[in-house]
């Protein structure tokens, strides 16, 4: 048994889990693991992927039975839940991709398959009925748009809020969010902790799995940490703190902790410079941007305030509606993503799994796809030099693969984004833009991956890095942009670096700067 | 060659041998002549539809192209009196022209393929039609073109010309799809056309240049079906050859969502489909069932292979959680 913490004494815990233990073919994913849930505290789990978290996940759903251990719902004890079960006992999931019908409206989602029906023999809807119903639910999860809206013209922080509605109208009284703000930006993360901070008002128990630490330390009243299967250990509200998280994670101190590393040398010439481009999201709003070489430049902004679509056009997958961009003083056209690889400018883009890379390929076939006449002879594919370049690469980026020849679709996130990397690393670039690099990556791999940034950097790349994981963007970045509904609201030199300085900029305000002379450009 | 083409070439050397058992004129050299001229008509046609399936898209135009093509060639040697060769060429060449303007509509201008194709189909048939004034083509009395004659319709030891012609071409598109660079691009593109356009290809004209192929071969296949039928009628010359050709290809291990399929994989489907309808005919099954044995096979095929395919996934995840333990720790 884990010693049991004394925030609520008082009150019997509505979950617990003893000594479960689950073993697959060859693998244990969970051992010896115990933790309790009480009414209205909120947990947060943390632990690198592959930590167990999934398998711990797949047990309180239902999904699958531990081998061993006893599960034990608000008194009742089980060898293991079965999906109704689950359910019925009011454990509901919001997970990190959202299980909404993008097409329907709010009011239909919420009671998906439970729609209050009118009399008759034809069943239909009954509409009024319905928005009865879900209105008080939103009104609990602080939703600030109608039971009306189509869910896909909502924000993914709405779209959340409609999840958890979803779970609240089954009476939920454990609600587990698995990485719900990886893909928030940060005004929108804020209103999703608050909806946390509500449903433990209201006395439900929230289990709030994430890789961003600061949100867990803001939020959680106790943090389980997994590590390799078992418990790693288990931190009393006091004692949660960002160091301490990071050290059960890993099960030791991380050197650079989450850093890059400060620039080795003085930013160069300017490599990719816009002037006045226009973007088909914003096309009353032109947009400059200067790159230097040797710097990595911090995107930030709000989801939605141009940044992607900004890096769409500079690769050339959107249209360049007006304005100039010049690589190296030279004015470039860049009107496909080929010529934008031709003339070395790289991106590493924000879906690694729709645009990154090609899941069914192998890492070696995906690292030499960009750059195949150079592997080919007479136009046939050289498979020798293919594997020869995708061996360095592996080694080069330490990607955890059996060999080259595993198929990409089988590697960790982590190993899938050094993959994306490394078909850019194989051929010389000048630029290199990375939208979100380390969404959904363990933070073993996130360090690895700024490490490989600052070592671009170093090597006199221009390094474009969009982030919404504001310590990444004032750890990594050497500059700061924000943008503010897709224009550059102001860039933040290296002192003027402050969460605060970034979220005014991301909102249209003025930043609080040191010297006169950093005002917004 | 894979798994699924062995299985494929064996379920044809299974139903060839019950089809002996039951009628030795299977094995005949006049009928495994026939059988063969028609796999290599059929044959072309069909690799140039596999090159658009690979990339995702579909080309249903071609059986109304092999009429309105045909009709063309006929119309050109023996009406219009051109030169053989010349004739060959410009055949050829609209069927590069039509391939281009299919591959442009779908890439530049965004619609998709089933649309494009299939107003293809109605309005090909409607001109060969209107072309021969819903008459038929065909050589006067007496005409004879000997080079041409031998090339299409003709034997080279007792082995059709049409067979060997789809054997060379067969040989030449294994390594233009398994080998080259344009060859990974059509898969990548098949597989996942956004991630491939990030890696810096020019998806559109890789896509462009498969409807391309596919014109070509169809215009190949078009004059060998025309100088083996001798006389067209554009009104029925070729209809359902677009079915027969993607069914050899889905046949052959190729799927339609694009990125999957191999080159010896559509050749066996064609023979297996050309085997069914010489079984049909030796062993005395109504030809009105001909599509519906047709259909039952490949339904069944696909089932098969699919099946296969979902056991071979479990397989695998059981595998990869075995080498999870000794590698990295598990999930």
């Amino acid at each position: 048994m884990i010693p049991t913490d004394t925030t609520h004494p008082n009150t019997a815990p509505f979950l617990s889990l003893e000594a479960v233990r689950k073993t697959y073919p060859g693998v244990v994913a969970l051992d010896r693991f115990s933790m309790e849930v009480r009414p209205g505290e909120v947990i947060g789990l943390v632990g690198e992927n592959g930590a167990g978290k999934s398998t711990l996940m797949k047990i309180l759903g239902g999904v699958t039975r531990p081998d061993s251990g006893a599960v034990t719902v608000d008194g009742a004890a089980h060898d293991g839940l079965t999906v109704e079960q689950s359910i019925g006992s009011g454990i509901a999931f919001v997970h990190q991709e959202l299980n909404l019908f993008e097409n329907l409206d709010v009011a239909a989602n919420v009671f998906f398959g439970r729609e209050p029906l009118r009399a008759g023999p034809l069943k239909l809807v009954d509409r009024a009925k319905l928005r009865e119903m879900v209105a008080p639910l939103l009104k609990r999860v602080g939703a600030n748009f109608s039971a009306d809206a189509p869910v896909a013209s909502l924000s993914l922080a709405q779209q959340q809020m409609v999840e958890i509605a979803k779970a609240l109208s089954i009476k939920a009284r454990l609600v587990i969010l698995d990485e719900p703000t990886s893909s928030l930006p940060i005004a929108e993360t804020e209103k999703l902790l608050d909806v946390i901070k509500g449903l433990k008002a209201e006395g439900i128990s929230v289990i709030f799995i994430s890789h961003r630490l600061h949100e867990i330390e803001r939020v959680a009243d106790r943090v389980v940490v997994l590590r390799d299967g078992t418990l790693a250990g288990t931190l009393p509200k006091a004692q949660i703190n960002h160091d301490e998280m990071v050290r059960l994670m890993i099960g030791r101190m991380l050197k650079e902790r989450e850093k890059a590393g400060e620039a080795t040398r003085a930013p160069g010439p300017v490599a990719l410079s816009a002037q006045a481009i226009r973007t088909s999201t914003y096309p009353d709003r032109p947009v400059s941007l200067e790159l230097r070489r040797g710097e990595i430049l911090g995107l930030a902004g709000l989801v939605g305030s141009g940044r992607t679509e900004l890096a769409r056009v500079l690769f050339g997958i959107d249209e360049r509606l007006a304005g100039n961009v010049t690589l190296d003083g030279k004015p470039l056209d860049v009107g496909s993503a080929a010529d934008a690889v031709a003339n070395g400018i790289f991106l590493v883009p924000e879906d690694r799994k729709l645009t990154g890379i090609l899941l069914d390929l192998s890492i070696a076939q995906n690292i030499s796809l960009p750059n195949l006449p150079a592997h080919a002879r007479r136009s046939l594919v050289s498979t020798n030099a293919e594997l020869a370049t995708a061996e360095k690469q592996k080694k080069n980026l330490g990607i955890k693969a059996p060999s080259v020849l595993t198929r990409t679709g089988t590697l960790s996130g982590g190993n899938q984004q050094k993959v994306v990397l490394a078909k850019w690393l194989a051929m010389n670039p000048k630029v290199m833009i990375l939208d979100e690099p380390t969404r959904g990556i363990d933070i073993g791999a996130k360090a690895e991956i700024y490490g490989l940034m600052r070592a671009l950097a170093d090597a006199g790349v221009a390094v474009l890095m969009i982030s919404s994981d504001m310590e990444e963007v004032i750890g990594v970045s050497d500059r700061i942009a924000v943008m503010h509904e897709g224009q550059i609201s102001g860039i933040l030199d290296k002192d003027d670096f402050s969460q605060e300085n970034v979220l005014l900029l991301a909102v249209g305000k003025k930043p609080k700067l040191l010297q006169a002379a950093g005002e917004a450009q | 060659m894979s798994k699924k083409d062995l299985g494929l070439l064996i379920l044809i050397l299974v139903v060839g041998a019950v089809v002996t058992a039951i009628n030795p004129r299977f094995l005949l050299p006049i009928n495994l002549a026939n059988t063969s001229n028609l796999i290599g008509l059929f044959g072309i046609l069909s690799i140039g539809q596999a090159f658009v399936i690979i990339t995702g898209g579909i080309e249903l135009s071609v059986g109304s192209l092999v009429a309105l093509l045909g009709t063309l060639f006929i119309d050109f040697i023996a009406v219009r009196e051109l030169d053989w060769p010349l004739a060959f060429v410009v055949i050829i060449l609209l069927g590069a022209i039509i391939g281009f303007v299919h591959g442009w509509l779908i890439t530049r201008l965004k619609l998709q393929p089933f649309v494009v194709t299939l107003c293809g189909l109605l309005i090909y048939r409607g001109v060969a039609r209107f072309y021969t004034a819903d008459g038929t083509a065909g050589f006067a009395f007496g005409q004879n073109f000997p080079d041409l004659e031998f090339l299409t319709a003709g034997r080279s030891y007792g082995v059709p010309n049409s067979f060997i012609a789809l054997i060379i071409i067969a040989i030449v598109m294994w390594v233009v799809l398994h080998r080259s660079v344009f060859g990974r691009y059509l898969y990548a593109i098949g597989k996942n056309e956004e991630a491939a356009k990030y890696s810096g290809i020019r998806t559109g004209r890789v896509i462009i240049a498969a409807y391309v192929i596919c014109g070509v071969l169809t215009a190949l296949s078009a004059i060998y079906f025309a100088m083996y039928t001798r006389s067209i009628s554009p009104a029925s010359h070729g209809q359902f050859y677009e079915l027969y050709a993607i069914a050899a290809a889905v046949l052959g291990g190729f799927s339609l969502r694009g990125g999957e399929g191999s080159l010896v994989g559509v050749i066996l489907g064609t023979v297996l489909l050309q085997e069914l309808q010489n079984l049909v005919n030796l062993l005395g099954i109504p030809s009105s069932l001909n599509f519906a044995v047709m259909g039952g096979v490949i339904l069944i095929g696909v089932l098969v292979d699919q099946q296969w395919g979902v056991f071979r996934a479990r397989r695998r995840m059981v595998e990869a959680a075995r080498q999870n333990v000794a590698g990295a720790p598990a999930e």
